[in-house]
C-alpha cells in the first residue's frame, strides 16, 4: 500500500528534487559555520562506515602472527598475496565450489524471478481476462507470507522433491516472486497505450508486444529489480544453510560460516574468503548504483 | 488495494481493428486466453507449488506427529502448538527478540534519518557520501558477523575495539564470552546497524525529496527560522507516510534475524541469545521435528501480521492510503 504512494508520487518528487537543489545551495552559502558541521558530520560516519572494508583488506593480507599481534599494525609488513592461494587450495573449506554454486544459483535465481515476474505482471496488466483479479489477488497474498519464517514447510516440499543438497533445491522455490510480479503489473499499468497500438498495427500478438515493446523498455526496472535480487540471492544464507547439507552444494556464505566455527582459525585466510565473496557485488554495486538506489527509494520497499 | 484500470483494459480492441489478419484477431478469445494463461501460467503454478502447497502441508504436519519424517505419523491436534507456546526456550527467544527489537527498531530509525538529514543537506559530494553510508547492503550479515567477531569485538587486545579503548586506559572486554555484563548485545546491534542504515537512508532520502521547498520558503516568510523548527513542523510530519514504512520494515526484519546472531554467537556458550527463528531451526533441523517445527512457522507467522496489523492500526493505516 505504502509502496504504491511512493511510486505514484515519482513524477512531481524529481522536479522538486532539482529545484530544491539549486534553491538551498544558495542558503547554505549563508551558513558557512552550519556547512562546516554538516561536512564534518559526514566525514566522521563515512570513516566509520568504511572501517569494516579497511579491515577485511588488512586482515587479508597480513600473515597469522602479524594479525594477531598484541601491538596494533595498520598494514601490512608485506602484503601476503599468497593468502589467496591457501584458501583456494583448503581442502576443509571448498571456496572454489562455494563460489560457482553462488554464481549459478544468484543468476538463474534472478533471471527466473525477472522473467516469471514480468510475464504475470504482463498478462494481468494488459491483457483482459475474467481470471485477472483472483490470480492477482493470489499474488498479493503471497506478499503477506514472511518469507524467512515459513523455511520449515518449504523445506517440506524441496525434500518431498528429493532436492535436499541440490541447487535446484535451493534456487526453484526462489523462483516466483509475487512482489516483483506487483511491481511489474504496477509499471505496465502506466506504459502507453499509442506504443502497444502501434505494435499491433505493425503485427505484433501479445508475445510481440511482450517481448519486442515491453521488455526493451522496462530496462530501468528490470535492472533494478534484478540487482537487488542477484545481491539478496548471493547473501541469503538461512535458505542455503537449511538445504545445501552436503558440502558440495554449499553457498559461499555457508563456506564462510564453516570457517568460524572452526577449530582453528586462520584469520587472513578467512579475511580473503570474505573479500573474494564481496568484491563480485561491489563491483556491481559501483556500476549500477544509480538503479538500485532508483530500485530502493520508489519501489524497493520489501519486507 | 487493487487498482482498476479501465483505461488500459481494451475489450474490444483487437475487433476494432479488421485491418490486421491474423489468425490470433480473427479469433481473439482464444488468442487473448491462450496468451493470458501462458504469461500467467509459469507464474502461478511456481507460487502454488512453492507457497501454497507448503502451507497446506505445513498446516497438515503441524497438528501431526513428524518426527524425523516430512509425512504425518499420527493426530495429535494442537499439542504440537502448545508444546512450542509452553517450551521456555520459546518464550526466551521472543524475549531476545524484544531486547533487540527494543534498540534496533528506534535507534535504525533516528540514525538513518539523521543521515538522511546530513546528506540531504550537503551539496559538494552529495552522491560521494551516499554511496559510502549505501555501500555495506551490498556485505551479506555472514561476511559482517565474521567482521565484528573477528576482529572487531574478538575480546583480545588485537581487536580493534579493545585497541581503541586501550588508548584510553580501559582494560579489553571480552565481549563475547560472558552473558554477564551482556556486552554480546553491542556486537549484536551495530553490526546490523552498518548493514541496514544505508537502506533505511535511501528511503528517508526519497521521502526528504518529496517535500516541496515552497513550504520552507512559506515558514521563513512567516519568521521561523531555527533548524529544529523546521524540522519539527515541517519535515517529520511531512515523512509520516515513510516514517511509518520504515518502523514496519525494521520490525519484520528484526523479527527475522537469524544470520549474524547464528554466526556470532554460535559456539560462544551464551545460549539466552537465540532468536525466534534460531529456536526454530534448532526444532526443525537439529532435532528434526518437523510436526513442532511447523506450528513454530506458523505461530512466528500470527505473531509478525499480528505486529503489521496492530502498527497499522497504531499509526491509522488508512490515512497512508489516501
Amino acid at each position: 500500500m505504502k509502496m504504491m504512494n511512493v511510486h505514484s508520487k515519482q513524477p512531481d518528487s524529481t522536479f522538486t528534487g532539482i529545484s530544491l537543489k539549486r534553491r538551498s545551495r544558495k542558503h547554505l552559502r549563508s551558513h558557512p559555520i552550519q556547512t562546516a558541521f554538516i561536512y564534518i558530520g559526514l566525514t566522521l560516519c563515512a570513516l566509520l562506515f568504511l572501517i569494516p572494508f579497511y579491515i577485511i583488506v588488512r586482515n587479508a593480507l597480513m600473515t597469522q602472527l602479524e594479525v594477531t599481534s598484541f601491538d596494533w599494525h595498520w598494514w601490512a609488513k608485506e602484503p601476503q598475496w599468497d593468502n589467496l592461494n591457501t584458501l583456494f587450495n583448503d581442502l576443509m573449506a571448498p571456496m572454489g565450489t562455494g563460489l560457482l554454486n553462488s554464481a549459478i544459483i544468484a543468476t538463474l535465481t534472478t533471471a527466473g524471478q525477472l522473467m516469471f515476474a514480468s510475464m504475470a505482471g504482463y498478462a494481468l496488466a494488459r491483457i483482459p481476462s475474467r481470471w485477472s483479479q483472483p490470480i492477482f489477488f493470489l499474488v498479493l497474498l503471497t506478499m503477506m507470507v514472511p518469507g524467512a519464517v515459513t523455511f520449515v514447510p518449504k523445506y517440506l516440499i524441496v525434500s518431498g522433491l528429493g532436492w535436499v543438497s541440490t541447487l535446484q533445491g535451493i534456487i526453484v522455490p526462489e523462483l516466483f516472486s509475487g512482489f516483483a510480479c506487483f511491481l511489474f503489473r504496477q509499471f505496465y499499468l502506466n506504459f502507453p497505450q499509442e506504443l502497444e497500438d502501434a505494435g499491433r498495427v505493425d503485427g505484433l500478438g501479445y508475445f510481440g508486444v511482450y517481448w519486442r515493446l515491453l521488455l526493451p523498455n522496462s530496462v530501468p526496472i528490470l535492472v533494478a529489480l534484478g540487482v537487488i535480487s542477484f545481491i539478496s540471492s548471493w547473501n541469503s544464507f538461512l535458505w542455503p544453510l537449511v538445504i545445501g547439507q552436503d558440502p558440495s552444494s554449499w553457498t559461499v556464505q555457508v563456506v564462510l560460516s564453516t570457517f568460524i566455527t572452526a577449530q582453528t582459525i586462520n584469520i587472513p585466510e578467512l579475511f580473503m574468503g570474505v573479500a573474494v565473496a564481496i568484491v563480485p557485488l561491489v563491483i556491481l554495486f559501483f556500476f549500477l548504483q544509480r538503479y538500485i538506489v532508483a530500485g530502493v527509494a520508489r519501489s524497493g520497499i520489501k519486507g | 488495494m487493487s487498482v482498476s484500470t479501465p483505461k488500459t483494459v481494451q475489450e474490444t480492441r483487437s475487433d476494432a481493428r479488421p485491418t490486421v489478419l491474423s489468425f490470433w484477431h480473427r479469433a481473439p478469445r482464444l488468442r487473448r486466453s491462450v496468451a493470458f494463461w501462458t504469461l500467467v501460467g509459469p507464474l502461478v503454478l511456481g507460487l502454488l507449488v512453492f507457497v501454497y502447497i507448503p502451507i497446506l502441508w505445513g498446516l497438515v504436519l503441524s497438528v501431526s506427529q513428524a518426527q524425523a519424517t516430512i509425512f504425518p505419523t499420527a493426530f495429535v491436534g494442537l499439542d504440537n502448538y502448545r508444546a512450542m507456546l509452553l517450551d521456555p526456550e520459546f518464550q526466551r527467544s521472543l524475549v531476545t527478540f524484544f531486547i533487540f527489537a527494543l534498540f534496533i527498531v528506534p535507534l535504525t530509525f533516528v540514525l538513518a534519518l539523521g543521515l538522511a538529514l546530513l546528506v540531504n543537506s550537503a551539496h559538494f559530494l552529495r552522491g560521494f557520501f551516499r554511496s559510502v553510508f549505501f555501500l555495506p547492503t551490498a556485505v551479506s550479515y555472514v561476511a559482517a558477523s565474521i567482521i565484528w567477531r573477528l576482529s572487531l569485538f574478538n575480546g583480545l587486545p588485537f581487536g580493534l575495539v579493545n585497541m581503541v579503548i586501550g588508548l584510553f586506559g580501559a582494560a579489553p572486554i571480552s565481549w563475547l564470552s560472558r552473558p554477564n555484563p551482556p556486552w554480546y548485545w553491542l556486537v549484536l546491534v551495530t553490526v546490523r546497524l552498518w548493514l541496514q542504515l544505508g537502506f533505511y537512508m535511501i528511503i528517508f532520502l526519497a521521502g526528504l525529496q518529496e517535500i516541496p521547498q515552497a513550504l520552507y520558503e512559506a515558514a521563513q516568510v512567516d519568521g521561523v527560522s531555527s533548524g529544529w523548527k523546521r524540522f519539527r513542523f515541517i519535515t517529520f510530519p511531512l515523512l509520516r507516510n515513510t516514517s511509518i514504512a520504515c518502523l514496519t520494515l525494521l520490525l519484520i526484519a528484526s523479527f527475522q534475524a537469524f544470520d549474524e546472531f547464528y554466526n556470532i554467537m554460535l559456539g560462544t556458550g551464551i545460549i539466552t541469545a537465540r532468536p525466534p527463528l534460531w529456536y526454530l531451526y534448532v526444532v526443525g533441523f537439529t532435532n528434526q521435528d518437523f510436526g513442532r517445527g511447523d506450528a513454530g512457522s506458523f505461530i512466528l507467522t500470527a505473531i509478525i501480521l499480528l505486529f503489521t496489523l496492530l502498527q497499522g492500526r497504531l499509526f491509522g493505516f488508512g490515512r497512508s492510503l489516501e
